[in-house]
């Protein structure tokens, strides 16, 4: 039961994290629960898929489908980080305060929940792919275990890995609105590079981009990979203690594009929103 | 979805479609590992620093196992009865532990580089 209990935590970390961080960036909007709630659905009926076509994929592209499917995904969630960062940059002034609240209801409803909703697909499915075929094999295999106690094992894991998700979140919106967003988008922007990150060490595995240079530093001596500081700085901004050249470049790539395009976009509006006048 | 964001990610494809015909394997030293009983055959392996070594772990377990060394960069599940290839390298002279995410506490291995 504990090794379910520990494999199932870890997968749902991640998950739990990146979902607490995106909900907590889009407070305030009307429907972002249901958005949400089909993000994970969708998620977990990808996961189950995944799960179930596992041989195929891996098999797949000449034995790289696992690596291209994870970078796929990966990186379509970067995108749509990347989205919402310039969105919000674009729409700065109407999301502070001193907007006023019909400028903000405006605002709100052309937002691309869509873009959050795929972000917590791509994390749950990622993430509950792995863990559905963890559980499936240990509980094939049993080993002297009953299915049940692995069952209660894992759903233990991932209600503590919930819970640390919702304290992230909380912790998040008892933020003044203004800092709530301003700390929210860095977060987004450090997770969008963070998946970059990752997407080109599963290329990288696959053989398909070269490494430009493996473990350029070793940082395990601050924090290791496998402790749980490392695991959640991992979750939140890609971190590995050993990084390769073009994860390094594409964290750093990924970063400076979404920060010159939000500044950009915020630079260049001219006019307030402009309310309708029977409003 | 903005046209400069959909030109982007058509290059990407594009790129990668580009990497997967051209990426070559045939000169990598190549070396198999085996998972049996939730355990890795060899427990310990030598490869050649500096070079580019080509994995593949052979799963003769009915059930998955997740194949995952942080210190080499690789993280793949294979099936049951399936094999999976990952590349590492190159890489510093040293010992680099890995373990099968699924049953840590019997499945783990050192790959010595040397």
């Amino acid at each position: 039961m504990l090794s379910a209990f520990i494999v199932v935590f870890r997968e749902a970390l991640e998950a739990a994290l990146i979902i607490g961080i995106v909900l907590a960036a889009c407070r305030g909007t009307a429907g972002r629960g249901l958005w949400a709630a089909a993000g994970i659905a969708a998620g977990l009926a990808g996961a189950a898929a995944v799960a179930l076509f596992a041989g195929a994929i891996a098999e797949a592209l000449a034995n790289a489908g696992q690596e291209v499917f994870n970078a796929s995904v990966l990186g379509l969630a970067v995108l749509m980080l990347g989205w919402h960062c310039v969105w919000m940059s674009r729409h700065a002034r109407e999301m502070s305060e001193r907007a006023s609240a019909v400028a903000r209801a405006v605002s709100e409803g052309a937002r691309p929940l869509y873009a959050i909703a795929v972000v917590i697909a791509v994390a749950v499915l990622r993430e509950g792919a792995e863990t559905i075929l963890f559980l499936h094999g240990i509980a094939a295999g049993a080993e002297g275990e009953g299915a049940a106690s692995l069952l209660l094992g894992g759903a233990a894991g991932a209600a503590v890995a919930i819970a640390a998700g919702a304290v992230l979140y909380f912790g998040l919106i008892a933020l003044p609105m203004r800092r709530l967003f301003q700390v929210t988008n860095g977060m987004v922007l450090l997770l969008a590079a963070g998946m970059a990150s990752q997407a080109m060490g599963f290329l990288v595995q696959a053989d398909l981009v070269p490494a430009l240079g493996t473990a350029i530093w070793d940082t395990s001596n601050i924090v290791d990979d496998h402790s749980i500081a490392g695991r959640v700085l991992h979750a939140l901004c890609g971190y590995v203690a050993q990084p390769s050249g073009i994860q390094i470049a594409a964290f750093a790539a990924t970063a400076l594009i979404l920060i010159a395009w939000s500044w950009r976009v915020g630079r260049d509006r001219r006019t307030p929103v402009t309310v309708p006048a029977s409003a | 979805m903005p046209t400069r964001l959909r030109s982007l990610t058509l290059a990407l494809v594009f790129g990668l479609s580009a990497g997967l015909a051209t990426a070559a394997r045939a000169e990598d030293p190549a070396f198999t590992l085996e998972i049996k009983d939730h355990k890795f055959q060899p427990a310990e392996l030598t490869v050649p620093a500096g070079k580019k070594v080509k994995l593949t772990v052979k799963n003769l377990d009915p059930s998955p196992e997740e194949f995952e060394s942080k210190s080499l960069r690789v993280e793949k599940v294979i099936p049951g009865g399936k094999e999976g290839v990952v590349f590492i390298g190159p890489l510093k002279p040293g010992r680099y532990t890995f373990v099968g995410e699924f049953h840590e506490k019997t499945a783990k291995g050192v790959i010595v580089v040397q």
